[in-house]
């Protein structure tokens, strides 16, 4: 048993930060040989001045029109995705880690912060649960690979929410912590949490088509 | 009003409607085309276009969709149908491709009659959802993706097909005979002379600045444009030219039935025709998937990245004609006008602006509808929906009641609609919902402001 946990705590974690990377990374090069042999016309339209002009009219807060018309679920969405980010890399406990194994490190939250911060990224997981019940259009998309998509994504939240506080078998909510983070970052490349790679690649297609061929904004 | 405000608001009388409608409109060509169906060409056929004629841009679309439900404020008929889920721009792919997809072509009859509905009749190919997708998404080209399989499996609805065919045989949409064609220009050009001594349509002039081109509507039953046009022409002195030919037509209906070899085909033979004039650019009448089909679809069948001729819409041309001076309005229009973008145009190519100044140099008294320009709604006729055809004309009107609301929230005595597809539905729409106005395209106002000069050459 001893020699699992020291698996899932060691090499396991190296693992998965490789399939993470190597994954997304491999995904990319994939699209872009794709994109030449099917589809090479992608890269007669695509500029960069248009797609950054796109991605950029998207990550200003309340800036696209379609943002506007659902300030709630776009709030919280907008908020969840930077937490989702910042807490784990400006993690105290995480950073000393990170010195371990690279001699780096860089300025820490305050962990009580961070715990709030926490609590937060879980309120939202459940709100978007909630509004795949509540709201008929999300509801008549949403299938069980959905909740599963949250679930996978609340669990390193929850379980490290519960290993820092310390209120019953710490040890194992380590283990669990460490696993369940170690199953999403794998997941990332072969999921739809892909988006993260993906998303910026399908916004700058339309955002060269609609600025470079419709000279039209598409926000 | 009365009556307008209970057609406009009760849902329960127009999901009935509906529903007889639907009943109603069954496409013998659709029907016919489904009896003719195995199993294994279903599948082989899906699976062929899904396999060999996509690629990563389709796969990443499929896999970026993370089930927002954001796309559904963008659709009018989702609104229209009181936020009804299946009309969402999400719901339309899940009910079609992706369950193509799922089921790997392994689909029913029952589901491909729905599926041609779907993307042949409650969709327009707007775009617009394209807008309100954080991704970028693009709906309408997985909608036009269903109408390619649903071409190939041969159950195109009959109406559209049949101007398909036309496209096939004669080059135009609508059947005009070659001398047919000649003798309408002949036939405008002997009425203007009535007002304007020696106005010419030039036919093949070699060499014209200009080439102008219509749609094949235009000949067919409103030749009056084509009078204007030649009055506006003639006016401000332009060198310019009419082909005689086919190749004249600059519509495109197999752009919008997933025909993409015939509308290869189609816009090859327009820009052949201009290449033959020699002429330096091309001018086109208010029409906007024919915009669309030879400067953003058309070329790209033809593996030109952009057109290889300057295609200027009617709205940069009177914009043009305006500012140079060629053409003075003598007195501007009294009543109260309110503009539609036409998606092909405005979110096709941000002609929105120029047209608001066109407008405002023409009439005394303009208004905005809301939401405008790349966010106006649909016409809801667009993307071939109308070109289905009267079977099923009810359904479009319920699918248009957005639209119809936000006209009437204009008060506007006149609605100026620069696109032949969004006139004609708009027309229905006017006329359907009881709404007091009147339809007009740009043109007719610009010919009925402009000071009516006759053209002397060297003067």
């Amino acid at each position: 048993m001893n020699s699992f946990i020291a698996f899932i705590m060691g090499p396991m974690v190296w693992i998965s930060a490789i399939i993470f990377l190597g994954g997304l990374l491999f995904k990319f090069i994939g699209i872009i040989q794709s994109v030449r042999s099917k589809e090479p016309y992608v890269f007669s339209y695509l500029t960069v001045k248009h797609s950054l002009r796109s991605i950029g009219a998207w990550l200003i807060p309340f800036f696209p029109k379609s943002t506007r018309l659902s300030p709630v679920y776009y709030g919280i969405s907008y908020v969840f995705h930077i937490f989702l980010f910042v807490i784990p890399l400006f993690l105290a406990s995480h950073i000393v880690l990170f010195n371990e194994a690279f001699q780096i490190s860089w300025p820490a939250l305050n962990d009580g912060v961070a715990d709030w911060l926490s609590l937060a990224v879980i309120a939202a997981l459940v709100f978007f649960a909630i509004r795949r019940q509540m709201v008929p259009e999300v509801k008549y998309l949403t299938s069980g690979s959905d909740y599963l998509l949250i679930f996978l994504v609340a669990l390193p939240f929850i379980t490290g929410y519960l290993a820092y506080h310390q209120w019953f078998a710490y040890r194992w909510m380590v283990v669990a912590h460490v696993l369940s983070g170690e199953l999403m970052l794998i997941m990332i490349p072969f999921s739809r949490f892909s988006h993260m790679l993906t998303a910026p690649l399908t916004r700058a297609y339309m955002g060269s088509e609609f600025g470079n061929v419709r000279h039209a904004r598409d926000w | 009003m009365q009556s307008q405000d209970n057609t406009m608001t009760d849902p329960s009388n127009e999901t009935k409607q509906a529903e007889k409608a639907k009943q109603k409109a069954t496409d013998p060509a659709i029907e016919a085309g489904l009896e003719r169906l195995t199993p294994e060409r279903i599948k082989k056929t899906i699976n062929q276009v899904l396999e060999k004629e996509t690629g990563p841009r389709f796969k990443a679309y499929v896999e970026t969709c993370m089930r927002c439900g954001l796309c559904a404020e963008a659709c009018s008929y989702f609104l229209s149908n009181d936020r009804d889920p299946r009309f969402m721009p999400a719901a339309k792919v899940k009910n079609t491709i992706w369950e193509m997809l799922v089921k790997k072509g392994e689909v029913s009859r029952d589901f491909l009659r729905e599926a041609v509905r779907i993307s042949h009749l409650e969709c327009n190919v707007c775009k617009r959802c394209a807008m309100y997708c954080p991704f970028g998404i693009d709906i309408a080209y997985m909608m036009l993706l269903v109408r390619r399989i649903c071409h190939k499996l041969e159950i195109t609805p009959q109406y559209i097909q049949d101007t398909v065919n036309s496209h096939s045989v004669t080059l135009n949409q609508m059947w005009v005979k070659d001398d047919e064609w000649i003798d309408t220009l002949q036939w405008q050009e002997e009425d203007a002379r009535e007002e304007f001594e020696d106005l010419q349509i030039p036919l093949d002039k070699m060499g014209a600045d200009i080439m102008y081109s219509v749609i094949a509507p235009e000949p067919k039953f409103q030749a009056g444009l084509i009078y204007q046009t030649a009055a506006m022409m003639h006016a401000a002195g332009i060198d310019w030219t009419m082909p005689s030919t086919p190749g004249w037509d600059n519509s495109n209906m197999a752009m919008y039935t997933g025909d993409n070899e015939i509308s290869g085909r189609i816009a090859k033979a327009f820009f052949e025709t201009a290449a033959k004039l020699r002429v330096k650019r091309i001018v086109m009448g208010e029409c906007g998937h024919a915009f669309r089909s030879v400067y953003d679809m058309g070329n790209r069948w033809n593996s030109w990245v952009m057109p290889p001729f300057e295609v200027v819409h009617a709205l940069a041309f009177y914009h043009e004609l305006l500012t140079e001076g060629r053409i003075t309005i003598a007195e501007k229009y009294k009543k109260k006008v309110t503009l539609h973008d036409p998606c092909n145009v405005s979110r096709g190519r941000g002609l929105h602006d120029k047209a608001r100044e066109v407008v405002n140099m023409v009439c005394e008294d303009f208004v905005d509808m809301v939401p405008n320009r790349e966010h106006n709604f649909c016409c809801g006729a667009g993307g071939g929906v109308i070109n289905c055809g009267p079977p099923y004309k009810g359904e479009r009107m319920v699918n248009n009641r957005n639209k119809a609301e936000q006209l009437a929230a204009t008060g506007a005595e006149v609605l100026i609609a620069p696109c032949h597809n969004c006139h004609s539905g708009l027309e229905d729409i006017i006329q359907h919902y009881d709404l007091k106005m009147e339809i007009k395209f740009l043109g007719d106002l610009m010919y009925e402001t402009m000071e009516k000069k006759i053209y002397k050459p060297g003067a």
